[in-house]
């Protein structure tokens, strides 16, 4: 984000907002931040929106920022829907790019389940923009910023909410994110005893499992491996999606993968249309056969 | 007590929805109905309100929309909604975030409910933060993607679902909260609610009825425009197979000819 922020010219500024945090500050620098203004407060421990929102309202006031870019997450989306309403500046969200075309920012979004491309622009500052999670990769530029401190006031209603118990994020296994191989199971395995299937050619393939927010919500498998708009984004080399229809919300965190091999019986499931080899099939047969393949494969 | 559902109209599922090339709008002039993801919203209102059996709660739809959105809003109704208000002015055409937020705020601020209650999002616009928008303008605290919705004395707990796993959030009333997919299976309106909804209360408002600027709303009152609209990047090619027992074997052959196997 920051390595594209820098290069559609200007003066990029990196934000850090938590408790404790001074010694990300640092990190900004390294991937083109010039400047880094750093909020630690007790306030901003808990990754509540609204406390960002004072801070950063604060901050865009007194430096006359002009745009301010986000990578979407749960919390990010809430600060930045409180700051677009606090500072009465334009937010796009869902961007997949974003350049400066004759002297003007230009945002890219898909629509309508990603049939179409508008672009998108702003029509009073700030500007404010939530760009899909993973659309950039960073870009190290070995920079030094410069740290500034700041010191936010919080509204009364912005501290009214607080965080009883905070999610922790799961350390076993490997983490979805870093594979680069990743089989994934949807509700097309029919029940939790299927994810075995999943889980052995993963194996076989020497990639992690995933799986969607159906059958995690269903309870068949662990939060951590959930892909998705509420869950990891991925981009792994080969995704392999096993009884997966292609919702969108499933379709965000995972479309930055390399190559996708979609195994489904339902030939109109929409995950064929962004898949790179479609299988239309009873995954309940071609997954142990695949598995046993890539298994002689490999042995021989 | 008094709950506030924000509720929106959107173009029919079954139709094929398309942007107006001329007004780089959504077409909505083809059927509406009621945004799923709402239906939700107001089932954990009803939810509420059943609960509540020693004290009276009042769930009212608020909706900013064309002035046929009031069919869409009698859906709501029909589930068990007691009344609905819509925002519904020409200069309001065409309104994003920061209007949208500024014309619910207004009528939020009239209602004064002691919740506000949202669904995850809407399906038209993807939109996914018009919660947080309007708690700002209300000042007031948010909860969002809330699997789980308790009410206790005067506040309210809301189990999040984040990239993390589940947060417990609380936050006195009044209060906003959006709910998350995951949270409830809507009811499907009984046949005397069908009967029951035209008779519930109505309401429209004009951007004047609120005491809005008709500039404070539509696209002069937005911070975000359309451009131009353009075909998504080709995905290069999809070979689609039929399993005919040999599919593994051709998925074998796949990846050994991408160099993944």
């Amino acid at each position: 984000m920051l390595g594209k922020a820098a290069s559609l010219g200007g003066d990029v500024a990196g934000i850090v907002l938590g408790s404790g945090v001074k010694e990300l500050a640092a990190e900004a620098g390294r991937y083109g931040a010039t400047k880094v203004y750093v909020a630690d407060a007790p306030e901003l421990e808990a990754p509540l929106p609204q406390p960002r929102v004072d801070a950063l309202a604060q901050l865009v006031g007194e430096q006359g920022i002009d745009t301010v870019l986000f990578a979407a997450s749960v919390l990010a989306s809430d600060t930045a829907g409180g700051l677009a309403a606090r500072l009465d500046g334009g937010l796009n969200w869902d961007l997949v790019d974003i350049s400066v075309q004759d002297g003007a920012l230009v945002g890219k979004r898909p629509a309508l389940e990603d049939t179409i491309y508008v672009d998108v622009g702003w029509t009073s500052e700030p500007r404010l923009a939530l760009f899909r999670p993973g659309t950039f990769d960073p870009v190290e530029s070995g920079g030094q910023a410069e740290i500034e401190e700041l010191t936010p006031a919080f509204e009364d209603f912005s501290t009214a909410a607080t965080m009883i118990e905070q999610a922790h994020e799961e350390a076993e296994g490997p983490s979805i994110e870093d594979a680069d191989v990743i089989v994934a199971g949807g509700r097309g395995l029919g029940g939790p005893e299927n994810f075995s299937l999943v889980e052995a050619l993963a194996k076989a393939l020497g990639g992690a499992v995933a799986a969607t927010r159906a059958v995690v919500d269903a309870g068949w498998y662990p939060y951590a491996t959930q892909v998705g708009q509420t869950g990891k984004t991925v981009s792994p080399k080969l995704y392999v999606a096993c009884g997966i229809s292609g919702a969108i919300q499933h379709k965000v965190g995972m479309q930055g993968s390399g190559t996708v091999i979609a195994i489904n019986k339902d030939p109109n499931a929409p995950i064929f249309e962004f898949c790179d080899l479609g299988v239309v099939g009873d995954l309940h047969e071609i997954v142990p056969k695949l598995t046993e393949l890539v298994q002689q494969r490999k042995a021989g | 007590m008094k709950i506030a559902v924000c509720v929106k109209q959107v173009p029919d599922a079954a139709i094929h929805k398309r942007i107006d090339p001329g007004t780089k709008r959504l077409d909505r002039s083809g059927e509406g109905s009621l945004n799923q993801f709402d239906t939700q919203a107001v089932e954990e209102a009803l939810r509420i309100k059943e609960a509540h059996l020693t004290r009276s709660v009042e769930v009212v739809l608020v909706s900013l929309g064309p002035a046929g959105a009031l069919d869409s809003l009698r859906k709501a109704l029909a589930m068990g909604a007691d009344r609905a208000v819509l925002v519904s002015d020409e200069a309001a055409a065409g309104s994003d975030l920061v209007a949208t937020s500024r014309a619910l705020a207004a009528v939020l601020v009239r209602e004064g409910a002691d919740l506000v209650v949202f669904g995850q999002q809407s399906s038209d616009s993807d939109g996914a933060v018009l919660w947080a928008a309007v708690a700002d303008r209300l000042r007031r605290p948010v909860i969002s993607q809330v699997a789980e919705l308790t009410l206790a004395d005067g506040s309210v707990r809301g189990k999040r679902q984040t990239e993390f796993g589940y947060d417990v959030i609380e936050a006195p009333l009044p209060a906003v909260v959006a709910v998350s997919d995951a949270i409830n299976e809507p009811r499907y309106p009984s046949l005397k609610g069908i009967m029951g909804a035209k008779k519930k209360p109505q309401e429209t408002l004009s951007a004047a009825d609120l005491g809005l600027d008709a500039k404070a709303l539509g696209e002069q009152g937005s911070g975000t425009t359309v451009l131009a609209l353009g075909d998504p990047p080709p995905r290069g090619d999809a070979r689609k197979i039929e399993d005919d027992g040999s599919a593994a074997q051709q998925v074998v052959d796949f990846l050994v000819e991408r160099k993944l196997l």
